[in-house]
């Protein structure tokens, strides 16, 4: 049995790599006694797989991750895991919704087109504001960065679908905690996954050029990870999504 | 009680691994603090990956939390990139559970295993705004507090501790804090810090430095004299009589990045007699006291559930040697909920078929290499270190290992060991060729790694009266080594840096007079002493010139039996007569089994400590020739001669 699980990443535990939160995962199944199909072979290994790597000190509202059960060897109680898991995770590790999938559908990497970000900038509203309408007022948008270990100049500008600061709808769906913690300009961004997609980072270099992105980047936060089914465009798990209409006609519009 | 978490966050994106900053741990606990309560900030003076494994520090956290009049937090040594930032900012160093400031506790406890971590201790205690000279500590300045293996001669770090532990800390601990808790109740005042120390002084295993008068005439030590009459000629270690009255970790630290030993460890007895005469661990860890396997099991299931680790190490001097390995290994049973059964590893493997067979038994899936440590390249040498192990034993434990399917081994030895001699140290490469060509038998991938290290004579051992050997010196026996491995033999050679065991070897046995050699590295710059990017022998050399003291002195030269040696007033239980003796019997390739199994040799610790042995069984386990009553004189090798 596959089961897709959706849990927050908030707080202290950002700091945490993929890496480490893959291992934790391992821990908190243990811990709880679910059965997780583990892979033949010399090293058997659980069979989990994630969805895409959320950058270090980047918070989320939700982070996706697929598990298989054997539950010939023991039954598992899907509404249940939320609950079960939650306790065994860290502070700030929360499990938000649990769903069976059906064997055999896309992963989560292709099935996550888009994500939404909130980023909290360091730099005041108004110059942002400008520089986001020239940016999104453009058709290119070039920006030199690593990937791979080369450095090389990509256009950026198909990956930007949206970008504005954040409205006060926006700032409804986040966490009173975050918002009191947050210090900067909000700003929100939605952002492809495909192809030589964007990272929050890289939006902050192509606003504010020249600057260490996490010298002015207080906090960064990903609310949404938008999946694309023919008749709408939904988030999984009935996360509240903020603008979910807005964002549908974007989406699926393009 | 400020955090400090506000000024730290803003930081943690801009460093490398930010994860061993956050605590979070699964065991942390959330410390509440008090006025009545006596606060120890747990450091390890190296990074968090390498400190968190570390069961010593592991244990005393848990049972200070457990008191009501004691609470503890733990720190680490920020890498570099936190510290230069934490410095740029005015940011003290912190504890990693509550981001509390390091110079708001009451003690500040190192935990020492090794020496080339001092200039840490210092640099930590500067990043802490704490005065890195015990004498100028205010009344408002926590004591600071060293303890573990290095903590045996703490005579290198006089000048900038309050405190050192002798021994194990489960007890002491409670009676420090009762102590503590007097002087801090009683509002710290001015000049209250000499009158705890004092106190401090009286508790069995607790050694005050500033209250000592050493006296040099030239190089030499000539006395070291208690300042007062209550203050104790000789401070002899604390020892923990029964391990299983002890059964922590009872919540094992399971951190959430990755770390060096990433599995739950369980401690299955502490000391060994095996008497193995450089290692330092076996001789001042003594008498035997094993943990009850039935314990053991518990600890074992428990520890698992709690961690959700799916490995356990089993840990101890020697496993093998425990006498209810076999009773706890058969106990394991698979988990229907997890992936099959935890995996059992074995550190420390005893040189035999046996061990094989047990490591066979344990380990679940790949089967990368094995290692074993024969110590020395010939039986004559291995007579010398009372590392008592035939060929036989090792071609049978390899061969055991590569029909068994795996496919590599590491073989540890040690170089610059007294009576050396360039055919010992050649035998190092004909042994690890012998067993490539024992397991190609078994499959033509068989390899051998040889690990080569520059010996170190440590304090509290039959070699601390032994010259070290220097730089030059061990560099050529290491290239011995390696011209004498034939290209493709299926032999690979590594070694340890020489310079680095030369600056191990100033602290290791050097006086009081080495502290300022010691700080002067850390001023200059040379933090991170462990890590090879950062070593620089120059500094530890210039240092040394730059004090008017001589590097050979303390390093390469041979001491006489009537020598004081700075260590002296410091005990750990052996007789300095036993000391010598072996010293003696081991320059005439004299061996000596293991006493578990054989009458006393009465080495002192159990006679001093009104100690014994606990061992569960009264007969040797199977394998190994090393005091188990088996024919040490098989295999045609020069029999060993007992001292009787």
């Amino acid at each position: 049995m596959k089961v897709r699980i959706a849990y927050s990443k908030l707080g202290k535990v950002r700091f945490l790599g993929h890496l480490d939160m893959a291992r934790l995962w391992e821990r908190a199944f243990r811990k709880a006694g679910l059965p997780v199909a583990v892979s033949t072979g010399f090293t058997p290994r659980q069979k989990l797989s994630f969805g895409l790597a959320l950058p270090t000190a980047a918070e989320s509202l939700v982070e996706l991750l697929e598990v298989t059960f054997d539950t010939e060897r023991v039954d598992v109680e899907v509404q249940d895991l939320p609950s079960r898991l939650s306790g065994l995770l860290p502070e700030g590790i929360v499990v938000v919704g649990a769903a069976m999938v059906e064997a055999g559908s896309v992963s989560l990497q292709e099935d996550v087109t888009a994500t939404t970000w909130v980023l909290s900038i360091d730099h005041p509203a108004p110059e942002l504001a400008t520089r986001i309408a020239s940016v999104m007022g453009a058709a290119e948008c070039w920006l030199e960065r690593e990937r791979k270990g080369e450095r090389r100049r990509d256009d950026v500008r198909p990956g930007l679908l949206g970008l504005e600061i954040a409205s006060p709808t926006c700032l409804l769906g986040l966490p009173s905690e975050w918002k009191a913690s947050a210090t900067g300009t909000l700003v929100e961004a939605t952002l492809t996954t495909a192809g030589r997609g964007i990272r929050p980072t890289e939006v902050v270099e192509v606003l504010l050029p020249g600057v260490q992105p996490w010298d002015v980047l207080d906090r960064v936060l990903r609310t949404t990870q938008w999946i694309e089914r023919p008749e709408a465009t939904c988030a999984p798990f009935g996360v509240r999504i903020r603008k979910e209409l807005d964002n549908e006609r974007q989406l699926t519009g393009r | 009680m400020t955090s400090l978490w506000p000024r730290v966050e803003p930081l943690l994106a801009r460093v490398r691994k930010p994860a061993r900053y956050i605590g979070c741990e699964d065991g942390a606990v959330v410390p509440v603090h008090g006025r009545s309560k006596v606060a120890w900030l747990l450091a390890y003076p190296d990074v968090y990956e390498v400190g968190l494994p570390n069961q010593g520090l592991q244990i005393l956290y848990e049972i200070l939390n457990e008191r009501d009049d004691a609470v503890a937090e733990r720190t680490y040594a920020p890498w570099v990139d936190l510290e230069a930032l934490m410095r740029e900012r005015g940011i003290p160093l912190f504890s990693v559970d509550a981001h509390r400031a390091a110079g708001d506790f009451d003690l500040i406890a190192f935990n020492l295993s090794a020496e080339l971590v001092y200039t840490n201790v210092l640099n930590m205690l500067d990043l802490a705004g704490v005065p890195v000279h015990a004498a100028r500590r205010r009344p408002e300045d926590p004591l600071v507090v060293i303890g573990g293996h290095a903590a045996f001669n703490p005579e290198p770090l006089a000048d900038f501790i309050d405190l050192a532990v002798l021994g194990e800390g489960e007890e002491v601990i409670g009676e420090i804090t009762e102590i503590v808790r007097e002087w801090k109740v009683g509002g710290r005042t001015e000049g209250s810090r000499q009158t705890v120390l004092r106190a401090l002084a009286q508790v069995p295993g607790v050694y005050v430095p500033s209250l000592y008068d050493v006296v040099y005439e030239g190089e030499r030590t000539v006395s070291i004299e208690p300042k007062f009459d209550d203050v104790p000629r000789l401070v002899t270690k604390r020892t923990v009589a029964d391990l299983g009255r002890w059964d922590y970790p009872r919540r094992p630290l399971a951190p959430l990045t990755e770390v060096v030993h990433d599995r739950l460890a369980v401690e299955v007895f502490r000391g060994c007699t095996r008497g193995c005469r450089f290692c330092q661990a076996g001789m001042i860890t003594r008498p035997v006291r094993e943990r009850p396997a039935e314990q053991v099991r518990t600890m074992i299931t428990e520890g698992l559930r709690r961690t959700g680790y799916n490995e356990v190490s089993l840990t101890s001097l020697s496993t093998a040697d425990f006498s209810g390995i076999e009773q706890v290994v058969s106990g394991i049973v698979p988990d229907p909920t997890a992936c099959g059964a935890p995996t059992i590893s074995l550190p420390s493997l005893r040189v035999d078929a046996f061990t094989v067979g047990l490591a066979d038994k344990v380990s679940s899936g790949r089967r990368s290499g094995l290692t074993f440590a024969p110590e020395a390249g010939t039986w004559r040498l291995r007579t010398v270190i009372n590392k008592l192990i035939t060929e036989e034993d090792l071609y049978g434990a390899v061969e055991s290992a590569f029909s068994s399917g795996w496919s590599r081994a590491k073989l540890y030895f040690l170089t610059g060991l007294p009576t050396e001699t360039d055919d010992d140290t050649r035998g190092i490469a004909e042994l690890a060729a012998g067993c490539v060509r024992v397991g190609r038998q078994h499959t033509k991938r068989a390899s051998v790694t040889v690990s080569v290290g520059g010996f170190v004579p440590k304090p509290h051992t039959p070699f601390q009266w032994f010259g070290q050997n220097g730089v030059e010196e061990l560099q050529r026996k290491i290239n011995l080594v390696r011209g004498a491995v034939g290209k493709g033999s299926g032999v690979q050679v590594k070694w340890h840096d020489p310079r680095a065991s030369l600056a191990e070897g100033l602290a290791s046995r050097g006086d009081r007079r080495m502290g300022a050699v010691i700080e002067r590295v850390w001023r200059n710059g040379g933090t991170f002493q462990e890590w090879s990017e950062f070593f620089d022998l120059e500094r530890w050399t210039d240092a040394v010139a730059a004090e008017g003291l001589d590097t050979d002195w303390y390093v390469t030269r041979h001491r006489t039996e009537d020598e004081l040696l700075p260590w002296e007033h410091l005990s750990a239980g052996l007789h300095r007569d036993f000391l010598w003796q072996d010293w003696r019997a081991a320059l005439d390739e004299h061996g000596l089994p293991d006493c578990r199994w054989t009458p006393c040799y009465d080495c002192g610790v159990c006679t001093g400590d009104g100690l014994e042995h606990i061992v569960a069984s009264p007969v040797p386990p199977a394998g190994g020739s090393q005091g188990t009553g088996q024919d040490l004189s098989r295999g045609g090798e020069v029999p060993v001669k007992v001292r009787t």
